[in-house]
């Protein structure tokens, strides 16, 4: 493996990252999960871990909780190494892909036993728990066992449930997995307005890009147990740093480096963004500086409610989608097979370092 | 890329390219049709079972208590009596037998939890999910031998000279003989895999995620063993209590294998249905431990054990 792109990269203040993984790496039998991360995680930032399954996210997750301890590597804690510490010592808390609520306490019980377990009397604990319940709409529902809760009212017991604790740090594991779209979509702005008035560190592992997108401040893409890239949601998204990333957030027209060097005479991959190519349906070419126009054959049409996508076979390129969002000039029929001209301004096209292939 | 189902062309062979139909089945489509005919079907004999043989025969036991035996002729004479029962529950001989038979249930169920915890313990979150087959087989491996063979084993593991006192001499301990001990020492052995299975079972139920879950809020590991594993695993120690504590209670042939001179509620039974031929009071003897697990199952059900079952 080569070095991760960007990752390591002293952060712009001198204040203390929340956490600091070092060549962090995790072997499991002859599987490497988590290979060598450098990772500096700001104080008070919402920080996506974004990756297909078994891309090492969630074994990072456990490393920095301390489920798991690493191969090699060390994980800091507001400058403090707690590589070797049990969970149990490390002043921070996870929300769990199940919720992992205790089924014979009740809701008030669940929130109030990061207390108990610190010795806090039982009013005292009993009031808070029920403070952080009303701060999560469950207030009236304090007597209740989990089992008698819906997915998502679960998810605010284990929300509160960590966060009544004041942890340095908040660790989510794709705590929306479970709900529906609707759902999920609530709740996306919900955790994200709370870490806003909380202020505390999130690290949210996320499978789902547009999740990932929509919430972070700032962005890691796992592949392989590596780091691909980190950034904001804005520097992924328009500047992915290779194939990977471009191919994993959002959807990318590559051109390989044989056809960029007949398009621009630079061999090296290039990346488009759907949304940034423009379709002529009479096949016209724009004949502007700094437009570069292909033409091609429609072979797909999908209607996704705001836009249709359309595949078109360039001529002397890859097959690429265009995101047109204006009426079409026919019905599907009459489209497929139309001879149609492909265009977009040249800084659209994002190069892509070939190491992240 | 368009998926295209294949559909034979007009002019094809129709036998060559069909897929064959489901076979008719009257008998199968008459019970999908009718939920009351597949009930019936499905527990007329289990029922049938349960009424006639079981419970009969429980009711049979109960009523035979209550009769006596004619001491001329030692037939069983249907004359209601309470003599029987008042004998049971009054002489000090009978009494005292109760409790020491209470006694050794208890000693055994309690030997039994405190070696059957860690080791379920062990085989639900420690072993890997290879070991973890190989360790409930050898749990269950003693099952396969028969019952008076582990306890003659236990008779000679006991005996003057036998392997304990050869294991015990250089550390100064000698074999308890036999007696009490030896019979809590056995019948701990026997009925201990019916400890381990149903607890192993509730560690395996609970996810290792309620387990970080605690540590991750703070809770030390006896912490958590105390606050979340041992309340979830409750109605799992409960069933194989009720096994262990059961299955010593009406026991008698390990008593009469290594027990020596012990007598237990199951040998008065034995002795009274042989040697002294008396059912009627045998029947009266036996409805004791029925008494003790009946208040027992009251005890757990009022304490609300049951409930998250």
């Amino acid at each position: 493996m080569t070095e991760t792109l960007a990752a390591g990269r002293p952060t712009d203040t001198d204040a203390v990252p929340a956490i600091r993984l070092r060549k962090l790496t995790k072997v499991f039998g002859d599987t490497v999960a988590v290979n060598a991360v450098d990772l500096d995680i700001r104080q008070g930032e919402f920080f996506s871990m974004l990756g297909p399954s078994g891309s090492g996210k969630t074994t990072v997750l456990r490393l920095i909780a301390g489920f798991e301890l690493p191969t090699s590597g060390s994980v800091e804690l507001e400058g403090k190494d707690v590589t070797g510490m049990a969970p149990f010592e490390r002043d921070l808390n996870t929300v769990f892909q199940d919720y992992a609520l205790f089924p014979h306490m009740s809701l008030i019980d669940n929130v109030a036993y990061g207390l108990r377990v610190r010795g806090m009397p039982r009013k005292e604990r009993h009031e808070r728990a029920r403070e952080a319940l009303e701060r999560v709409q469950l207030g009236k529902f304090v007597g209740r066992k989990p089992a008698q809760l819906s997915g998502g009212q679960r998810q605010r017991v284990a929300l509160a449930r960590a966060l009544v604790v004041q942890p340095k740090v908040l660790l989510l594991d794709e705590p929306l997995g479970a709900l529906d779209l609707k759902l999920r979509q609530q709740m996306q702005v919900e955790l994200k307005e709370l870490q806003r008035s909380l202020g505390i560190t999130f690290i949210f592992v996320t499978h789902d890009q547009e999740e990932a997108l929509t919430m972070s401040d700032r962005i890691g893409v796992f592949n392989n147990g590596s780091l691909e890239q980190i950034g904001t949601a804005h520097e992924i998204y328009e500047r992915p740093g290779g194939a990977f990333v471009a191919n994993f957030v959002g959807t990318s027209n590559i051109f390989d480096a044989a056809h960029a060097q007949k398009l621009y005479g630079r061999a090296e991959q290039v990346c488009i963004r759907p949304e940034r190519l423009r379709l002529s349906w009479t096949a016209a070419p724009e004949p502007r500086a700094g437009v570069t126009s292909c033409p091609g054959t429609v072979t797909s049409l999908v209607y996704v409610g705001h836009a249709t996508q359309v595949r078109v076979q360039l001529d002397d390129g890859p097959a690429v989608v265009v995101l047109a969002p204006e009426t079409l000039p026919g019905g599907d029929a009459e489209l497929l097979d139309r001879r149609v001209t492909v265009s977009w301004d040249d800084d659209a096209a994002v190069w892509l370092p070939s190491h992240g292939s | 890329m368009a998926l295209q189902t294949q559909h034979p062309a007009p002019g094809a062979s129709p036998a060559a390219s069909t897929v064959p139909r489901p076979k008719a089945n009257k008998v199968s489509a008459l019970l999908h049709r009718s939920p009351r005919l597949r009930l019936a079907g499905l527990i007329t004999a289990p029922a049938g079972w349960l009424v006639l043989v079981y419970i009969a025969a429980l009711a049979a036991l109960l009523i035979t208590a209550f009769w006596t035996v004619d001491t001329f002729t030692g037939k069983v004479s249907t004359v209601w009596t309470t003599d029987n029962l008042v004998t049971v529950l009054t002489d000090p001989v009978y009494q005292r037998i109760t409790l020491r038979t209470l006694w050794i249930a208890i000693a055994v169920t309690v030997i039994d939890l405190v070696l059957a915890l860690p080791m379920a313990f062990f085989i639900a979150k420690v072993a890997s999910v290879r070991w973890q087959k190989l360790l409930v087989v050898a749990v269950l491996m003693p099952l396969w031998a028969s019952y008076l063979v582990k306890a003659y084993a236990w008779r000679n593991v006991l005996a003057d000279g036998g392997l304990l006192e050869w294991l015990g001499a250089p550390i100064g301990l000698e074999s308890p003989g036999y007696g009490e001990t030896a019979v809590i020492l056995t019948l701990s052995y026997i009925w201990l895999p019916f400890m381990i299975l149903p607890i192993y079972a509730g560690f395996d139920r609970v996810p290792d995620s309620l387990l970080e879950a605690s540590s991750d809020l703070g809770a030390k590991p006896l912490t958590t063993v105390r606050l979340v594993v041992f309340p979830l695993l409750v109605p799992s120690i409960i069933a194989g209590t009720i096994f262990t504590f059961s299955l010593s209670l009406g026991d008698y042939i390990t008593a009469q294998i290594v027990g020596g001179t012990t007598q237990m509620l199951g040998t008065v039974v034995y002795a009274n249905v042989g040697a002294a031929n008396n059912l009627p009071f045998a029947a009266a003897v036996s409805l004791v431990p029925i008494a003790i697990i009946t208040l027992y199952l009251f005890i757990v059900r009022r304490t609300g054990a049951l409930n998250s079952l």
